[in-house]
């Protein structure tokens, strides 16, 4: 799978160009518009698509499955703070999430680590991940999957 | 000054109307047929009505004529009119600088060429000024533009002075009003038999014939198909089918750290 560009949405701002770690979103020399040059190195990291300010970028399916009318596309709302994320699946479901941004000015907020307690063996085997639940902005507790309920022959 | 000076009324001493006309005639049949050609070759509407067909299946509300009338007349201020899409930054200034002084610097010529282009034709100072000004506007703008904020320069890292294809509607959108101010300007210091206001005048016309001939081979028709996408886009917002993008998300102000985007220059 791999990223395209709808060209009439495409605005040439360079925030994908900016943002691909592969290094692939570049600007066409015909129409000076973004398109992935080598759509064989992109590992569909999304980056480009939550990027693009004009939501002109989505991600391409394989021709085995993309024409049964899936679609994973993404909406990016700086000034709530929000992610969200519309999945279109072949057989007709259709589920939205919503989620907080957790990207950090570069260079800042930097944990100090080395300064922090260190964490006993329950917070090491807890599910829950450093700065939880405070880093994402919420006071509240955050759901848990027993592994009773993994399925059987499944070792964790 | 020369702001005020009509240059067609002095260029009619030499060349006779007819011939100025026919060349915006010309001029506007080139448009019509590169763009004819450009949407048979890329099929780009076909495919913008086919997908517009498309979202319609998924759309959650039926909009009345008046809802559409409304949405498009939003769209119309805000994303043809100020170029919303751009953002509220350089961008959006120069293209707005560029894209009202391209108006006044075209309609000026027609009004020009069609109505006041007689020797004996007295020209309200209205229409040179609209004329001079469009073009300083345009100059301006695509200048801005062209050195400082082109995608290839500010987050590609690209030399200013790489010319690419993209650049052709750019470059003789630029040259085309440049070319024509420094020809009215020189042609209304009246050099007399100087060769000057001659060169650019035939500068002038060769931008022109490359800008507007060259419609299939650059950007120009971008300046028909944005209106539509835009129209689309936002009918598409309207009627719950947001081609297949999520709805606003419905969170607390407070919901994430809320982080700016950085402009994109960290190539």
């Amino acid at each position: 799978m791999s990223t395209f560009v709808y060209m009439t949405r495409c605005d040439g701002c360079g925030h994908c160009v900016d943002i691909c770690p592969s290094d692939i979103m570049h600007i066409d020399e015909t129409i000076r518009r973004a398109k992935n040059i080598e759509p064989n190195f992109c590992w569909e990291c999304y980056s480009c698509v939550k990027a693009c300010p004009n939501h002109a970028i989505d991600v391409r399916g394989y021709a085995d499955f993309a024409p049964m009318g899936h679609s994973v596309r993404v909406r990016r709302e700086e000034e709530k703070g929000t992610i969200s994320w519309k999945i279109k699946f072949r057989n007709g479901t259709v589920k939205d999430f919503v989620s907080p941004i957790t990207t950090k000015p570069w260079g800042k907020f930097i944990p100090k680590l080395a300064d922090a307690d260190k964490p006993n063996q329950g917070e090491i085997n807890s599910q829950i991940l450093y700065s939880e639940p405070e880093g994402l902005n919420t006071n509240k507790e955050l759901p848990k999957v027993e592994k009773s309920s993994f399925k059987k022959g499944v070792y964790y | 000054m020369f702001l005020i000076n009509n240059p067609f009324a002095i260029l009619s001493e030499a060349v006779s109307p007819i011939f100025m006309q026919s060349f915006v005639i010309l001029m506007i049949t080139l448009v019509v047929i590169g763009t004819l050609v450009d949407i048979m070759h890329k099929k780009n509407v076909k495919y913008f009505f086919e997908n517009a067909k498309k979202a319609k299946l998924s759309a959650t509300k039926k909009l009345t004529t008046s809802e559409r009338i409304g949405v498009i007349s939003k769209t119309i201020i805000s994303d043809i009119a100020t170029t919303s899409e751009l953002g509220a930054g350089k961008r959006r200034v120069a293209h707005v600088l560029g894209m009202y002084g391209t108006i006044l610097f075209w309609v000026g010529s027609v009004i020009m060429i069609f109505c006041y282009s007689n020797q004996s034709s007295n020209t309200p100072s209205f229409w040179p000024i609209i004329w001079h000004v469009g073009a300083i506007m345009t100059v301006v703008g695509g200048g801005w533009f062209w050195f400082f904020l082109r995608v290839d320069v500010y987050s590609e890292a690209q030399p200013w002075y790489r010319i690419i294809k993209a650049d052709l509607f750019v470059l003789a959108l630029i040259a085309s009003s440049l070319f024509g101010l420094i020809w009215s300007y020189l042609q209304s210091m009246n050099l007399g038999d100087r060769w000057d206001d001659k060169v650019f005048l035939v500068l002038y016309i060769v931008a022109n014939l490359v800008l507007f001939g060259g419609v299939y081979w650059s950007k120009f028709a971008h300046m028909f198909y944005k209106p539509g996408a835009a129209i689309q886009k936002n009918l598409a917002e309207a009627d719950g089918s947001r081609d297949n993008l999520p709805p606003e998300a419905d969170a607390p102000k407070q919901f994430g750290l809320g982080i700016t985007r950085e402009n994109p220059k960290h190539y």
